[in-house]
Formats: C-alpha cells, sequence, structure tokens
C-alpha cells in the first residue's frame, strides 16, 4: 500500500500527486516511470515520475484523466492508499554532454518533458521549451517550466493564450533561427510527436522522444509494450521508454494505442455511474 | 492383490463441450477409491526405477504403498519429503517424460498414474490435513531471493527451514511465476498456488511484491543490506517474436501478454478493469504447453475456431500428453508441419489472415532433432483474426544487464557451477533464468540445490546433515 500524501489539480482533467515510495525516490531518474494498480479488480496503467523527494521518500506524478483507472485515480485523496507502485521502470533518458536543447510539451506530455528541461537547465545547457495546449484553460505548470529554461514559449490550438498554432510553427522558426541545437526532446501525444520528428529531420536534428505503448508488467514479459525502431522490435518499458524519433514507426503507434478503446469508453461509462456522476 | 488393468484408472473430468467455455478445473481428481485402485496397479518394484524419472526423486512406490492401504496422510509426508508443490506437480508435471516413462507398467499397457495419485494426495492432505507448520530456530542470518516463482520459491522454503531469514522480491503484484500469471486456473487452480505460498508464509518467508530487482534495487545494494547470499530465479519471461510482416498488427500478441491479461489481470471475469480482445478464429503459432495453454484460453474467451499451429509433426510437439488431449476434446484444431511467414492486414490495420508455409521433416540435427524444412509453392492463406506467438522465451537481461560480475552465455542464460554458484561470489541461481524456458520442477529442483549450497556457505558446521522436506 502506498499513501497518497499531495494533491493538486492542475487543470480541471489534470491532476498532480504526490506518492510515498520510499524505493522508488531513492533511484528514480527523470525519464522513468511506474506503474501503479488502484485495487485488486484494478489494470496496471504506467505513468512518468514528474518529480521526487528523495529524503521525503515521495514520488510525483502528474496524469489526464482519460479513462476508467486514471478517473478512479483521480477521485483519491489524500491519506488514500495505492495498492500498488512499482518503479522506477524504463531507462533514465540520456541527458549527458547536451548544450543547447529544445524541449516540447503537448498538454500533460509537459508535465513529463519539464523535469527533463529542469535537468538539463540546472547542468548548464541552453534550454528553450516549448509547450502546446489546446487552449488557455488547461495551461498547466506555466511558472514551473519558465524556471526551468532559459525562454519559454506557448502556442495554444485555438490562439486563446501564447502564439496560436502548433508547437512545429514554434519549433520551425526556432530551428530556422539557430542551427546550433543538438537535441530536440519531444513529449506529447503521438501526432504532436511525429509531426516534431518529420520536422526535425529536415533540420537534421537529433530528436529523442519518449513512447506511451499499452503496458502490463513493464518488466519485458508481456511483449504488449512492443514498438518498431529503425525496423528493429524493441520493448518499450525496458528499452525505452525514450527512443530516437527520426526511427519510431509512430503510425503502428497510434493503432496499437487504441485497440481497447471500445471496451475502455464501456468501462469509463461505467466508472462514471459508479461515481454518481451525471455524465451520459 | 496388485490391480493388473492395462489402463490407468480413468479421472473423471468436466465434459469437453462444457469446460470449453469456463475457466474451471478441467480434470476432477481422484476420490479415495479410485485413488486406492490405482495405488494397487503399482507392483512396488525393488529397484524403482520410477524414482530415476523424477528430477526431485520422490520416494514413488513408498507413497504409493501408503496410498494403496489407504492412509494418505502418510503417503503425503513422504512425497513432501523431497517435493515442496506436490498439488501443483501432480497437475503440471510432464510425467510421460519423467516418472511415468520408467514405470515398468507401461512395457505392456499404460503406466501407473503417478502424477494423479500425487496430486490427489496432496489435494486430500489440503482437505484432512494439518500443516505441522514448525519454525525453524532461527540463525539470524540474511538470505535474498529474487523472483517469487517456482524456483526461487522452494529456494526459500529451504531456507527458511534451515532457519535463513528469508526476503523474496518479486517484480509483479502477485507471488507464483508462471504459475500465477501463465499456466491458467483451468489447469492449476490460483488457490492451489496461493495455499503453498501461504504456507511459506507460515515458515517466515517474507516475500516483498513490486519490487523490480535492476531497477529498484541493485544485487550490490542487497548486498550492503546485509543479505549474505542472493538466489536468482528470475525466469525466462522475455517472449520471443518471428521477425515476420505483419506482427505489428492488431490481434497479435504473444502468448505471455494474452495469458497474463487473463490469468494474472483475469480479463475474463467482469469484475476486473483488464481489456482483451475476443475474436473469432485464432491461430496460436508453437506446440508447447504455452501453446495449448493459449489456445485453450482463446477458445473459452469464445472463439469459433481455434488452430494450433506448428511447424513440426504430431511426434514432435512438446506439450505434456495429456494437455494435448484435451486440446484436441476441446475443439482446437492441429495444422502441424505448417510454419506462417506473413500476417496480413485490413485496412484499419487488424489481421485478417495468415499466409503459411507447408514443412516436411528433414534429416536428424545435431540434437537428433529432424528439423522442419519448407515445401517451396505450398503457401496457402489461412483466415484468422487473431494471431498468438507462442514460440518461446529467453531469460530477461534486466539482472543480468545491470549487475557487474553476473555472466551468461549466448542465450542470455546465467552461468552456474554444480553448486548453482553464479559467476559473482555469494550470487546463486537457478530454473529457467539458468536453463530457458524448461518445467516447474526442474526448476523447483534447482532452487533447492541453491538452498544447500547457501546454506553449505553461510552455515558453520556443515556437519550436520538435517535436510527435511
Ligand atoms: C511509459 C508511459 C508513461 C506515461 N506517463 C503518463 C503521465 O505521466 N501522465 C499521463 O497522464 N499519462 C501517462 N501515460 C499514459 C497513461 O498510462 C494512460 O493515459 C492511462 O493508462 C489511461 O488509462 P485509463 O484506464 O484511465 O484510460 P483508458 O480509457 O483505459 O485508456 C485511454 C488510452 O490510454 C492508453 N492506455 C490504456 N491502458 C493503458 C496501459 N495499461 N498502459 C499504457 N497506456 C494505456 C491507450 O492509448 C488508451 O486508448 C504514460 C504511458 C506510458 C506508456
Ligand atoms: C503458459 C505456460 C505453461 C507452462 N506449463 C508447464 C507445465 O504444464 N508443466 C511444467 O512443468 N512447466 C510448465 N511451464 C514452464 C514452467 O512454468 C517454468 O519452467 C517455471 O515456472 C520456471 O520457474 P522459475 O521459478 O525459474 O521462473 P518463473 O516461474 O518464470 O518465475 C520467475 C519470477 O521472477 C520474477 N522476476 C523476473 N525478473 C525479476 C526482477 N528483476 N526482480 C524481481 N522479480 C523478477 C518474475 O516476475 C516471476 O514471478 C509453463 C510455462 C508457461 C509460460
Ligand atoms: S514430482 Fe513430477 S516427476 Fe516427480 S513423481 Fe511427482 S509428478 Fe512425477
Ligand atoms: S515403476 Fe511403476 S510399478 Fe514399479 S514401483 Fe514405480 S510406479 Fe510402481
Ligand atoms: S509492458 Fe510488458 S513487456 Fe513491456
Ligand atoms: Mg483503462
Amino acid at each position: 500500500m502506498y499513501k497518497i500524501v499531495e494533491k493538486r489539480a492542475l487543470n480541471e482533467a489534470v491532476t498532480l500527486m504526490s506518492v510515498h515510495a520510499p524505493h522508488i525516490a531513492r533511484k528514480v531518474l527523470p525519464g522513468q516511470f511506474i506503474i501503479l494498480r488502484l485495487d485488486e479488480y484494478g489494470e496496471r496503467i504506467p505513468l512518468t515520475v514528474a518529480a521526487y523527494d528523495r529524503k521525503a521518500g515521495e514520488v510525483t506524478i502528474v496524469f489526464q484523466a482519460v479513462g476508467r483507472t486514471t478517473k478512479m485515480l483521480a477521485a483519491l485523496d489524500v491519506g488514500d492508499d495505492i495498492l500498488d507502485f512499482v518503479g522506477p521502470l524504463g531507462r533514465p533518458t540520456e541527458l549527458e554532454g547536451v548544450h543547447k536543447a529544445i524541449v516540447i510539451g503537448g498538454g500533460v506530455g509537459c508535465a513529463i518533458a519539464y523535469p527533463q528541461a529542469r535537468f538539463l537547465h540546472e547542468q548548464g545547457a541552453t534550454v528553450k521549451v516549448v509547450a502546446g495546449f489546446r487552449s488557455r484553460d488547461i495551461v498547466i505548470l506555466e511558472e514551473e517550466m519558465k524556471a526551468a529554461c532559459d525562454e519559454l514559449l506557448i502556442a495554444t490550438d485555438d490562439g486563446s493564450y501564447g502564439r496560436h498554432g502548433f508547437v512545429t510553427d514554434l519549433l520551425r522558426e526556432l530551428l530556422e533561427a539557430d542551427s546550433g541545437y543538438d537535441l530536440v526532446i519531444a513529449i506529447g501525444p503521438v501526432p504532436m510527436m511525429k509531426a516534431v520528428c518529420a520536422l526535425t529531420k529536415e533540420y537534421a536534428v537529433k530528436t529523442t522522444v519518449s513512447l506511451n505503448p499499452i503496458m502490463i508488467d513493464g518488466t519485458g514479459m508481456c511483449g504488449g509494450c512492443r514498438v518498431h525502431v529503425g525496423g528493429e522490435l524493441k520493448f518499450a518499458c525496458v528499452d525505452g521508454p525514450d527512443f530516437d524519433g527520426h526511427l519510431v514507426d509512430f503510425d503502428e503507434l497510434q493503432r496499437r494505442n487504441a485497440i481497447y478503446r471500445a471496451q475502455e469508453q464501456v468501462d469509463a461509462n461505467h466508472i462514471c455511474r459508479l461515481a454518481g456522476e451525471i455524465d451520459a | 492383490m496388485p490391480n493388473m488393468s492395462m489402463q490407468k484408472t480413468p479421472m473423471p473430468a468436466q465434459a469437453p463441450e462444457v469446460r470449453n467455455k469456463n475457466f474451471d478445473e478441467v480434470t476432477l481428481g481422484y476420490t479415495p477409491e479410485m485413488a486406492v485402485l490405482e495405488a494397487q496397479r503399482c507392483l512396488q518394484c525393488k529397484h524403482r526405477p520410477c524414482m530415476k524419472g523424477c528430477p526431485v526423486a520422490v520416494r514413488i512406490p513408498e507413497f504409493i504403498a501408503k496410498v494403496a492401504q489407504g492412509d494418505f496422510l502418510a503417503a503425503y509426508e513422504i512425497i513432501t519429503s523431497t517435493n515442496a508443490l506436490p498439488a501443483v506437480c501432480g497437475r503440471v508435471c510432464p510425467q510421460e517424460n519423467q516418472c511415468e516413462r520408467e514405470c515398468v507398467r507401461g512395457i505392456k499397457g499404460e503406466s501407473v498414474a503417478i502424477g494423479r495419485l500425487e496430486r490427489f494426495v496432496a489435494d486430500y492432505f489440503m482437505e484432512y490435513g494439518t500443516a505441522a507448520s514448525k519454525r525453524a530456530e532461527p540463525n539470524g542470518i540474511k538470505v535474498a531471493v529474487i523472483g517469487a516463482g517456482p524456483a526461487g520459491l522452494s529456494c526459500a522454503g529451504d531456507l527458511a527451514r534451515r532457519g535463513f531469514e528469508v526476503t523474496v522480491y518479486e517484480a509483479i503484484h502477485k507471488a507464483g511465476g508462471v504459475l500465477v500469471y501463465g499456466i491458467p486456473e483451468f489447469r492449476l487452480p490460483k488457490a492451489i498456488v496461493e495455499r503453498e505460498i501461504d504456507s511459506l508464509r507460515a515458515l517466515g518467508v517474507k516475500i516483498e511484491t513490486d519490487m523490480v530487482i535492476g531497477r529498484a534495487l541493485s544485487l550490490d545494494e542487497l548486498g550492503e543490506m546485509g543479505y549474505k547470499a542472493v538466489f536468482v530465479g528470475s525466469g525466462a519471461g522475455l517472449p520471443r517474436f518471428m521477425g515476420i510482416e505483419g506482427e505489428g498488427l492488431l490481434g497479435v500478441y504473444s502468448a505471455n501478454e494474452f495469458l497474463t491479461r487473463i490469468n494474472l489481470m483475469k480479463a475474463y471475469k467482469d469484475e476486473y478493469d483488464t481489456p482483451i480482445i475476443r475474436s473469432k478464429s485464432v491461430a496460436v503459432i508453437g506446440g508447447g504447453n504455452v501453446a495449448m495453454d493459449a489456445a485453450r484460453c482463446a477458445m473459452r474467451l469464445g472463439a469459433e475456431r481455434v488452430y494450433i499451429v506448428y511447424r513440426r509433426g504430431e511426434e514432435e510437439i512438446p506439450a505434456r500428453l495429456e494437455e494435448i488431449h484435451h486440446a484436441k476434446e476441446e475443439g482446437i484444431e492441429f495444422r502441424l508441419l505448417t510454419a506462417p511467414t506473413r500476417l496480413l492486414g485490413d485496412d484499419q490495420g487488424w489481421v485478417r489472415g495468415m499466409e503459411c508455409v507447408k514443412m516436411r521433416l528433414g534429416e536428424p540435427d545435431a540434437s537428433g532433432r529432424r528439423s522442419p524444412v519448407e515445401i517451396p509453392g505450398s503457401q496457402y492463406e489461412m483466415e484468422v483474426d487473431s494471431v498468438i506467438m507462442a514460440i518461446g522465451t529467453s531469460p530477461n537481461p534486466l539482472i543480468r544487464t545491470t549487475t557487474e560480475g553476473l555472466q551468461a552465455d549466448r542465450r542470455g542464460c546465467l552461468i552456474v557451477n554444480e553448486e548453482m554458484a553464479t559467476t559473482k561470489p555469494g550470487v546463486y541461481a537457478g530454473g529457467d533464468a539458468v536453463t530457458g524456458a524448461a518445467t516447474v520442477i526442474l526448476a523447483m529442483g534447482a532452487g533447492k540445490k541453491a538452498a544447500e549450497s547457501i546454506a553449505n556457505l553461510l552455515l558453520p558446521s556443515p556437519g550436520s546433515e538435517e535436510n527435511p522436506a
């Protein structure tokens, strides 16, 4: 059992939670994730570690309530327990020797990208952060991101905040203006990562993406998280989750991530009924 | 008064057309009368050939004699003096290649049903016996075990019985290894596995789930935490794929994923959140126990047609005989001497078919097995909407790649000597992590042997040979 020690709504769908898990807090590094299971009937879902406090033994996750399990998680409160909380899983992001980087976050992906930006910035690298959101009311972690880079650029799909447009519009401008970037990190929805990689390939800038295939065990046992990278079969939970974005088969990933959509929709409606919410 | 019937006393089972729609245990076990009758088929051979076939040397004629006398609890004592998990082994050992293969009654007719008798005795004990969980005098020495599969559990149990303070670290949320995530409920009820694990806990074994060694803790850190020795029983859970076109299509599973969703995560029960694809027409690639389990699960999830696609012939199928019979009875179709060459997708990215090629058996290779050769031009298509790969697994590299000084061979199997000691001092290993995918009983035997070596290493006076169960 792992106790929730902090909970904060970042926007109406995104929640930050800290969990007491000393064995993970001791060891975790940026880019690694945990897998949790809420109760005996629950599924196992992966969430990236957004921050950690080694002394207090706490691990912070930031998640978007998109379906049954994340909605149930969001309904828990400080003092409640999570049945299983496993980690740290995956390989840490390789951030050594980077001098000048662009870190791109899309939506809740900002929560995963932010610790990487901070880590690079603290190491003395020049860091630009490009954050994309649908609209102004769902912007998250603006102050934190600002403090973790040299320049924060925000784009919104509807133009209600920052630049009207997509992260790729801002990215292209940055790459046009300066050819000195040695790394782009892109974390967000699959179509965003795909578009970023198509662009950085034109400019021949190395690009790391953090992949989010469906997982169960997180130890290399089920093969469910398999992705093709440069034609090779990789298991994202142990070989990743970070990969060279120019080699990833994003279309396959996108398809495979939608495989349970119909069942997930039934489940999600069911939880709303359970919680007594009016949600047809 | 031996029973000279040529056939084994039949074991009652659910009817095939009933059981292929539920996950309850297929075979129902002997009644006491049936057990006595079957035990009377044993000739009590003086030279005990059957025992030589058992990897943990169960004293077979002795326990069968007790069964014949109706003293089932005494039979249990005899079995458990060398085998800690009889309820499991009686159900899943490939008896026809082990104890029963050596049985003299098998020369003319069927061998004595040693496995069924072992299962009966264990089940009888669970119902009527009382566990004498005498906790050993603690010796204050800490030992860590990695992996709560049969290898790790048997090592932990033997060490606890010698007074060691044992902690088992398990990566997933439930102890049991393949017994809980791989082998289905209808073949090995999980309540049985849980009971065996509870009895280990009663001996003082601590089990820490959710702990991935190599990530949360390294082997060296375990040493720093005061563990004087470590046993690695991390299994061979890494699934292989064929590397053919279309393996990224929707509806393609590794057997491990398919079985884990069903057995560990209970996708077949409504009250569990685990999603799974229920297909109409399923091809399972492979011919081992894993393939049979996946095929029979697919049938139980409601598939109309389920195929076992295996590139060699009937003779070569490695699965237990009983599983092959049961699978056939349940309506699984066998496409032997057949190998997939390509998976075909529809425009939504789902599997819609599989291109296969027919094979013939060529000359025996170095291992004596006749290897399959493609028959040119024999390609044809099968219409399937799901494909499950059950073509083998290899040891997970996580521990090996995060531990200095731990050597493995080319297949990724940890290298050990006769004492089960690895190349790293104080670190022992056994089970599938050392042999590659093998059997429950071999894994248990390895765990047992390692426990003995660890005791020899750490206990001051090795003279006293007290070695119960
Ligand atoms: C390595 C990794 C790190 C992640 N980090 C974060 C994070 O920090 N914050 C965050 O909000 N989300 C993160 N995700 C995604 C998160 O795991 C899913 O949103 C979550 O599992 C959805 O579950 P659900 O039951 O609430 O929704 P559902 O409605 O069941 O699923 C919604 C979608 O989530 C994905 N999904 C469903 N089940 C799983 C599963 N078992 N494993 C992975 N994906 C699944 C599928 O694409 C699915 O269509 C991460 C995913 C991975 C693989
Ligand atoms: C579907 C299926 C059916 C089978 N049927 C039969 C049968 O009928 N008869 C038979 O004799 N054999 C059968 N086998 C084979 C048998 O189950 C295995 O040989 C046996 O379980 C091996 O035992 P083990 O303890 O070495 O490994 P496992 O049972 O694989 O257990 C290893 C454990 O270690 C854990 N682990 C791995 N890495 C780590 C880590 N880094 N940190 C912590 N924990 C870790 C795993 O999660 C797992 O719980 C079958 C196997 C499968 C998959
Ligand atoms: S443990 Fe297995 S091989 Fe040994 S007697 Fe029992 S069933 Fe036979
Ligand atoms: S070989 Fe067969 S008949 Fe002989 S003792 Fe063993 S079980 Fe009995
Ligand atoms: S999640 Fe099972 S292998 Fe990666
Ligand atoms: Mg879900």
